[in-house]
């Protein structure tokens, strides 16, 4: 762009420009900064908010006694069990019914993929909804956080779209030496579709990972919590959690600055569950648009 | 003819292999709407339907007849109501956020400045609730904590508890979330406006605002009119996690939207029959409301949404 003569209104509006940026930019980074900086501090300052801006009397006691938590090990391993069976799941399944529904000649092509894709724009209500699972055997089920979720509509269009565009003559040729579907599905239509796949994988898993309401629906055995509904229930019963944590089970006297409380336990919690979307969230970002170029979205 | 019948049977075992997952969705996405029969009983959590009185439309005249009830869901239509219309007012907000953005120089921190703001959207409403609660709360929160120490309060406030402006807190908390992910979609439009527009414009002398009204906002007003349509499509989905997260005793009347007041009835409440009155006028609203986008969809852009 042509650069504009230096005038008081250009600075101005560059001066204000980034001041908003900034502002909200710190809005959004600021808070997890702060959460994980008194997970790191001195435990008795971090209970009565001390600590504002840098961390005090480092320590990381925090997170290794964070686990004594009762239910906080069994609720991580069914967090992360349903976001790897469940991303694996859905996969497999969406990709496979977006490359069966790329074949012109699937037996009532049209029907059965508007079938699919009219489940996108209505639901029966959530009550309905629940009385069905129930009657399904999906209450207290581990299945009911990730068989559900194998379709995903949405993502069978992208895939579809997506396939579409990779030359015939390469299935073509493997279907003459005679490999039936399967094979041409997970040998060459597979392999070729690795940045939708990749999409599919980001979206499905950070979906898992965060999930909430099915626990709050179906889910009364506290064995199969996961580490969001652990996270809920601790924010509003956190008191009685770190009482019971206090009364160390071999009565030991503890430094009252690394000592649990309300607050601490809080905090831990949120970092544990907020670390591994850090990690994966820059990638996220990236894949989405990647895959709405590729895919070419209708619309 | 042989080799069309090849392809027949084909398209068949096809058909058998995916069979299982049509079943699925089968099972997960149509079997529900039988579960819309309840609402023609009075049924009980535990019961057999068959054991349970069949009362036709009583569920449904009582919405209008029982003046108890016929309030309850004034309120909490107007709840829903309001919190769309503040989501569809705020929604240039993402495509402003993009225009302002590209005007930012430094590459690095306009990078910087979009990757940061999309965190948000990726973490749960429970860690939304989370954060808000380290921010806002009473004793520990880090604003209280900030502002007593600048002495511009002298006794805590408690926001979260706060039943005043729950609309506008919910509406921040959403912006919050989404707006730095919202923004993305209007940085690939506007990226993918043809250049010697912007040039030609700079050489017929506009400055930077007249470049915007005339070149960017026209560039993106497509996309803008597709995610409007569908917020109108979706005016009565309000969904209902944030708001489950963030209800409490003080704050209930004005944040139940329509789904939350589903729960509410329907689990907590254990008033099934009703609830599935209720859900079920909601689905056929929001199905009738998606039909009326695209037809506006089809009459302003010739293109349909769905």
């Amino acid at each position: 762009m042509v650069e504009n003569p230096k005038t008081i209104g250009s600075i101005a509006f560059h001066l204000i420009n980034y001041g908003v940026f900034a502002i909200f930019t710190i809005a959004c980074v600021f808070p997890f900064y702060y959460i994980f900086i008194n997970t790191i501090s001195d435990n008795s300052l971090s209970s009565s908010g001390q600590i504002l801006l840098l961390p005090q009397g480092i320590h990381f006691n925090n997170y290794a006694e964070v686990f004594r938590v009762r239910g906080l090990g069994s609720a991580a391993f069914v967090s992360i069990s349903r976001t790897a069976i469940g991303t694996a799941l859905t996969l497999v399944g969406t990709s496979f019914l977006g490359y069966a529904f790329s074949r012109p000649e699937y037996w009532r092509r049209k029907l059965w993929y508007r079938f699919v894709i009219v489940t996108m724009y209505f639901n029966a209500g959530i009550i309905p909804w629940f009385v069905t699972m129930k009657n399904l055997g999906m209450v207290n089920n581990f299945w009911a956080y990730v068989l559900p979720s194998i379709v995903a509509p949405f993502f069978v269009v992208l895939f579809k779209t997506y396939v579409e565009q990779i030359p015939a003559s390469l299935e073509e040729s493997a279907q003459i030496d005679g490999a039936g579907y399967g094979t041409r599905f997970f040998r060459i239509v597979f392999p070729l579709s690795a940045p939708i796949l990749a999409t599919i994988v980001v979206f499905t898993s950070v979906g898992q990972w965060n999930s909430f309401m099915d626990t709050l629906f179906l889910i009364r055995d506290s064995k199969l919590y996961t580490l969001q509904f652990l996270l809920y229930q601790y924010l509003n019963e956190v008191n009685a959690v770190a009482a019971s944590l206090r009364s160390s089970p071999q009565g030991q006297l503890v430094d009252p600055s690394r000592l649990l409380t309300a607050t601490s336990i809080r905090m831990t919690i949120s970092i544990v569950v907020v670390l591994p979307i850090l990690c994966v969230y820059p990638f996220l970002q990236r894949y989405f648009v990647k895959g709405l170029l590729l895919g070419a979205v209708k619309g | 003819m042989r080799e069309g019948s090849g392809l027949k049977a084909a398209g068949l075992r096809l058909f058998g292999l995916s069979l299982p997952l049509l079943l699925v969705v089968f099972l997960f996405s149509y079997l529900p709407l039988y579960g819309w029969i309840y609402a023609f009983y009075d049924y009980h959590a535990g019961m057999k339907l068959s054991d349970t009185e069949f009362v036709g439309f009583r569920h449904f005249t009582e919405l209008i007849d029982n003046p108890v009830i016929a309030n309850e869901i004034v309120r909490v239509l107007r709840n829903t109501f309001a919190m769309s219309l503040l989501g569809i007012a705020t929604s240039p907000l993402p495509a402003l956020f993009a225009i302002f953005l590209l005007e930012v120089r430094s590459r690095t921190f306009r990078k910087l400045v979009q990757t940061l703001t999309t965190l948000p959207n990726f973490i749960s409403w429970i860690l939304v609730y989370a954060v808000a609660w380290s921010v806002f709360s009473v004793g520990d929160g880090f604003l209280n904590r900030l502002l007593l120490e600048l002495g511009w309060i002298e006794t805590e406030i408690n926001f979260l508890a706060s039943s005043d402006h729950v609309w506008l807190t919910m509406l921040g908390y959403s912006l919050w979330k989404g707006l730095g992910w919202g923004a993305i979609i209007f940085l690939a439009a506007i990226a993918s406006i043809d250049h010697e527009q912007y040039e030609a414009a700079t050489v017929d002398g506009a400055g930077r605002f007249q470049k915007m009204r005339h070149v960017t906002i026209p560039g993106i007003l497509p996309t803008f009119f597709v995610l409007l349509l569908l917020s109108i499509a979706n005016f009565i989905n309000s969904g209902m996690e944030q708001y489950f997260i963030f209800q409490n005793p003080l704050n209930k009347d004005k944040i139940e939207v329509l789904d939350l007041y589903v729960y509410n009835q329907g689990m907590v409440g254990q008033s099934i029959s009703y609830a599935t009155v209720v859900s079920m006028l909601k689905s056929l609203v929001s199905v009738a409301l998606l039909f009326v986008a695209n037809t506006l969809s089809k009459a302003v852009r010739k293109e349909s949404i769905i």
